[in-house]
């Protein structure tokens, strides 16, 4: 058997040479495990006579810890370059750019609906859709427009067949709506209207957003603050609002909605013609004849509607320049909306 | 409606300047949409009489004048064919300054003494173009014969005025007429309108033209003059003639600009026949089957079943309130007229213009209504103008009734008024606004007002639109901002319900971009995604043919989206788009909301980590059943082999829900993408209704046991689905089963041909204690045999 002090030199030497980890568990093995030659030691201790054995008994537990310290201090030192070395190796250029999928967005129109349909929910409105194929009765007699009216000739209709058009405006939808309920009624329809025009400002295709307000006490002036309140909101802008006397058969009395021109504050610009207004709704008090026909009485109840062209409304706000944009759908412009 | 602002001023006359009245006009609903100055910008114009006219001595056209303006004799040049000694007209003296009118490159200028081919020309004498009054160049502007000498042209013809363009609401018909913009203004601005003074005119001949009224109900009234020996030479005078100008009608011969002053005025349309021409009555009558006429402006025209007519004893000489006949039109022959001025209701003349594409100022205004009270102010008005122009002997004016509308009393509640406007109107401004319209008062009481309306507005008959007339003179701007109306109200969409915002979302962050395509598309485009053309629903009158059939599925409007972007260097794409397809369907139509979408070019942006490599079929298919997984139920959703028009037949499935088709996708047809160049894509519809629809989730007990997994590989024959083989593995290894999945499709190398090798990942947990190995075996045993006696299928090693 080596000499303890020979023996704990040389596992101290072997420690601190010890390359990794797993090297130095084997060396914790050899000299400290069960069969270990510092273990052995101990075991000989029988041999010795009672009054050399403390002294001895304390010479190898000295040395166990100091050896067991050793490793312990080794074993850090290791760990320490081995996560030294791992993050040296697994160091990544941060500024090459990510894996993504292509972003996808929203159609502007699609925006501008959305932001005027969570206003008007806010307020209690409904949303309301119907059909696009729509009979005459619905988009024209039931609006109080009968057959030759002289409005018909501001509704430049497409026709299916005789009888049937392609609505002109979501009003009909209010018509369904207040012919299948029962007052209050409080909705707004938004979608798809057509008409047989196409030039610089008119495409065939449009959207409307209708609104619809029916209660027992609903005045011109409850219409004044709602449609003011709703451009104000819509535009984050405390816009001048103005109402001019105007002319719907649906609607007694009418009115155009008239907004300070948003682009240049209302001191005239091209957007607004110069005039600082820019004409953005129309609406007026729901005409008796038109509750009448669709079962509401006109006596008890009355109320007001409106009426914009999202087009026009996200032109304002998104600065779109042209109308046929909207419909062309390049990704290139599309993409500008998230 | 477009009218001189000083000629509206001899009737009303505010003290507020253009802009102003404007304002004032439009905030009262007849919107002024804008103006024009009627001459441009000019100083040191003077009448000028030329005494005498000589040659040019070295300029042949040019002529050398001698005229007069009251403080000397001067020599000008000028080059107008019309100068003639006596006539007077406007002449710049040296000094003149003439504004910029528009049209020349000259800009503002001053007229100088100068010399002309050698010759001295002191100012210049001027045509009506070049004072921007108008376009005739031709000649110089003939003045009043009694202008004097020196006085300043801008205010002898009263120059600073505007043409004002009223754009007015069909109701407001009775705004087509000078008289009833007066009087409207008076009502706003409370101001006196003067009153029109017409004479009787005096008939120096017998002759009457016998005048009948078939037709009553659309004629009310109808008056006719015999007038002979007219002078169609006879010039207009300028007066007239500026008036018309300043209207923006032209100036064509007496009789016309006499018709047509009046209609400006009184807003009444008057029409001469040539008397010559006319055969035995007038008829006033509704058009024979088949009857035809030959307009004015030389057009054949059919007359349509109910057509209001003029006839003589020949048939047709007018389509009444909208154009005179050829055959009996006034010409440089004419020496005998007969003069119309008709009532005919609106019912009768509105639409009919229209449908025979056209529209005339008499049109414009018979089907807005015209005041059938006006015809003999409007006729003696006529005549006496025409007389004093043109010369000739009048008649009297014969009058033939039809039947006279009811006068329309119409009782307004004060209470009404104020739950209508929100605001108290008083009394008695209620019933200023109104007899200032013209309405008659004839009953009233502390709660109401009755009225007459007048016979000039139609557009007047319920309470309502009395309400609009107090309003609208009262001013809207008065109107408070009220909110009244905030009663507390909750409520929103139903849960099993998805928002068809939440899959566009959904869509968006999938990386697809909405597109909005037109709802009618070409129908050729449109037959190659339709499986038969019994359906289709076509315009009849669409914008073009490419846009002549409503589309009845959204796969064409994505293709063409496609192919628009391609040739824009776009190709990379994700769309998608929601809407309504149509068809017809029994008597009527079938307007399905559909979402579909389209892939074509990389899977995702090209990159260095990322070979770009192309989406396929099985992109569309992910991303569908991520859609219906927001409702819960793109487990159930299976995808089943199928045809489908437009889509590539191999790879093509029908999308099944609960055993019924919701939608197709697919590979866009070889066929149909190489004839419209267009590189691979992928296409895919579905119905909305089922998309959006889900369950309320319910929460399950959580297994706190082991799972247990096992893959198990299989060569099986191709013919055989995966999707098959997936229900058959589902049913066999039981309800404990919690995952399937499909790990790995192989073909060739120890894979017999015809045949492929498929991998599943199975994993079972059973909720309340753990699964021993015996059980799974068991269950995998099963799985084996099942495979092997439906599909053949033999387990890999």
């Amino acid at each position: 058997m080596p000499d303890l002090d020979e023996l704990a030199a040389e596992a101290l030497a072997a420690v601190a040479g010890s390359g990794d980890e797993k090297a130095l568990e084997a060396l914790r093995v050899r000299y400290l495990g069960r069969k270990g030659l510092l273990t052995a030691h101990l075991k000989n201790l029988g041999a010795l006579s009672a009054d050399q054995r403390p002294a001895a008994g304390q010479r190898i537990n000295l040395a166990k810890q100091q050896l067991q310290q050793a490793i312990e201090t080794r074993r850090k030192a290791l760990a320490e370059l081995a996560l030294d070395a791992r993050l040296r190796e697994e160091r990544i250029d941060v500024t090459l750019p990510g894996r993504r999928r292509a972003a996808g967005g929203l159609h502007p129109v699609t925006i501008t609906l959305d932001r005027i349909a969570r206003i008007f929910q806010a307020a209690g409105y409904d949303a309301a859709e119907g059909p696009e194929i729509e009979d005459e009765y619905h988009n024209f007699e039931a609006l109080n427009i009968p057959a030759n009216h002289p409005a018909r000739a501001m509704h430049d209709t497409f026709y299916i067949e005789p009888g049937t058009v392609l609505r002109t405006h979501t009003s009909p939808v209010q018509v369904h709506v207040m012919e299948q309920g029962e007052p209050p009624f409080r909705m707004i329809c938004p979608g798809r209207v057509y008409r047989c025009d196409s030039d610089l400002t008119h495409t065939p295709m449009f959207h409307q957003v209708e609104g619809l307000l029916v209660d027992r006490e609903a005045s011109m002036a409850d219409m004044k603050g709602t449609i003011v309140s709703f451009l104000r909101e819509f535009f984050e802008e405390q816009v001048e609002v103005r109402f001019r006397p105007s002319y719907f058969p649906f609607t007694e009395p009418s009115a155009e909605v008239d907004m300070s021109c948003v682009a240049c504050g209302g001191k005239g610009c091209r957007i607004c013609s110069h005039s600082g207004w820019l004409e953005v709704m129309g609406c007026g008090m729901v005409h008796p004849r038109v509750l009448e026909m669709s079962g509401v009485d006109p006596v008890e109840y009355n109320g007001f509607a409106f009426g914009l062209g999202v087009e026009r409304l996200a032109m304002l706000r998104y600065q779109v320049g042209d109308l046929r944009l909207y419909f062309e759908n390049d990704v290139r412009f599309l993409r500008q909306f998230h | 409606m477009k009218f001189s602002e000083s000629w509206l001023r001899e009737w009303v006359n505010p003290d507020m300047g253009t802009a102003e009245l404007m304002d004032r006009l439009t905030m009262a609903g007849l919107e002024a949409g804008g103006s024009a100055p009627v001459a441009i910008k000019f100083s040191g114009v003077v009448v000028g009489e030329i005494l005498a006219v000589e040659a040019h001595p070295d300029a042949g056209k040019l002529r050398l004048c001698r005229v007069a303006d009251g403080a000397g004799i001067h020599a000008v040049v000028c080059g107008a064919a019309n100068a003639i000694a006596g006539m007077k007209t406007p002449y710049a003296r040296p000094g003149a300054r003439l504004g910029d009118s528009g049209d020349s490159a000259c800009g503002e200028r001053e007229i100088s003494v100068a010399a002309i081919h050698g010759v001295q020309s002191a100012g210049m004498l001027c045509s009506a173009a070049e004072l921007g009054m108008g376009e005739d160049a031709e000649g110089l502007l003939v003045l009043p014969e009694d202008a004097p000498p020196g006085a300043d042209v801008r205010d002898l013809l009263a120059l600073d005025d505007h043409s004002i363009e009223l754009d007015l609401t069909p109701n407001r018909g009775d705004c087509l007429g000078m008289i009833g913009i007066a009087r409207d203004v008076g009502a706003m601005l409370d101001l006196p309108v003067a009153e029109m003074e017409i004479a009787e005119v005096e008939s120096r001949i017998e002759d009457e033209f016998p005048i009948r009224i078939s037709a009553g109900r659309q004629c009310p009234r109808y008056l006719g003059r015999v007038i002979r020996d007219i002078s169609l030479d006879a010039e207009t005078p300028l007066w007239m003639r500026e008036k018309l100008r300043r209207g923006g009608l032209r100036c064509i011969d007496p009789v016309v600009d006499v018709t047509n002053f009046v209609l400006l005025e009184l807003g009444q349309p008057l029409h001469a026949f040539d008397l010559a021409r006319l055969q035995g009555h007038i008829d006033v009558r509704l058009s024979r089957p088949g009857e035809k006429m030959t307009l004015l402006d030389g057009k054949v025209i059919e007359f349509a079943q109910d057509t209001l007519v003029i006839a003589d004893a020949t048939g047709a000489v007018a389509m009444a309130g909208i154009m005179g006949g050829m055959k009996t039109a006034v010409s440089e022959q004419t020496a005998d007229v007969f003069l119309e001025c008709a009532a005919f209701s609106p019912e009768a003349i509105a639409g009919r213009a229209r449908a025979v594409g056209m529209r005339t100022d008499a049109s414009q205004r018979y089907e807005r209504g015209v005041d059938y009270k006006l015809q003999r102010r409007a006729m003696e008005r006529a005549t006496g103008l025409l007389l004093e122009i043109a010369g000739g002997k009048a008649g009297p004016a014969s009058e033939a009734l039809g039947e006279i509308p009811a006068i329309r009393r119409v009782n307004l509640d004060y209470a009404a008024v104020r739950r209508m406007l929100g605001v108290e109107v008083p009394a008695a401004e209620i019933k200023l606004i109104l007899t200032r319209l013209g309405f008659v008062p004839c009953e009233e009481n502390r709660e109401s007002l009755s009225v007459e309306a007048p016979s000039f507005r139609y557009d007047v008959a319920i309470a309502a639109d009395l309400i609009e007339e107090v309003a609208r003179i009262h001013g809207y701007d008065k109107l408070p901002l009220g909110m009244g109306l905030n009663r507390q109200r909750m409520g929103q969409a139903p849960e099993r319900q998805i928002e068809t915002g939440r899959l566009r979302h959904q869509l968006t962050a999938l990386g697809y971009q909405e597109v909005i395509t037109y709802s009618f598309i070409d129908p050729g485009l449109a037959a190659s995604f339709s499986a038969g053309d019994a359906a289709a629903v076509r315009l009849q009158n669409p914008i073009s043919s490419e846009l002549s059939v409503m589309r009845g599925s959204l796969m064409p409007g994505l293709v063409q989206t496609l192919r628009y972007n391609v040739n824009r260097q776009q190709e990379n794409l994700r769309l998608f788009e929601t809407g309504l397809v149509f068809a017809r369907e029994g008597d009527g139509f079938r307007q399905q909301a559909m979402l579909g979408g389209l892939i074509a070019g990389a899977r995702s942006p090209k990159n260095w980590s990322d070979s770009g490599a192309n989406a396929d079929f099985y992109d569309a298919r992910g991303d569908l059943e991520s859609l219906f997984d927001i409702g819960g139920r793109g487990a159930e959703l299976r995808f089943v082999a199928a045809e489908c028009a437009g889509l590539h037949p191999g790879q093509c499935a029908a999308m099944m829900l609960a055993g019924e088709t919701v939608g197709h996708v697919g590979a866009l047809h070889p066929a149909l993408q190489r004839k419209l160049e267009l590189p691979p894509a992928f296409l895919f519809e579905t119905r909305l209704d089922t998309l959006g629809a889900r369950q309320a989730p319910v929460a399950g007990e959580l297994s706190r046991f082991p799972a247990t997994s096992r893959d198990l590989a299989f060569i099986v024959g191709e013919e055989h689905p995966a999707g098959d083989i997936e229900l058959l593995v589902r049913e066999a290894a039981g309800p404990l089963l919690t995952s399937l999945r499909v790990l790995d499709v192989y073909r060739g190398g120890a894979v017999p041909e015809g045949c492929r090798s498929i991998a599943l990942g199975l994993t079972w947990q059973h909720p309340s204690r753990t699964l021993d190995d015996v059980e799974v075996e068991r269950i995998i045993d099963k799985t084996i045999k099942a495979l092997r006696e439906t599909f053949h299928a033999s387990l890999r090693n």
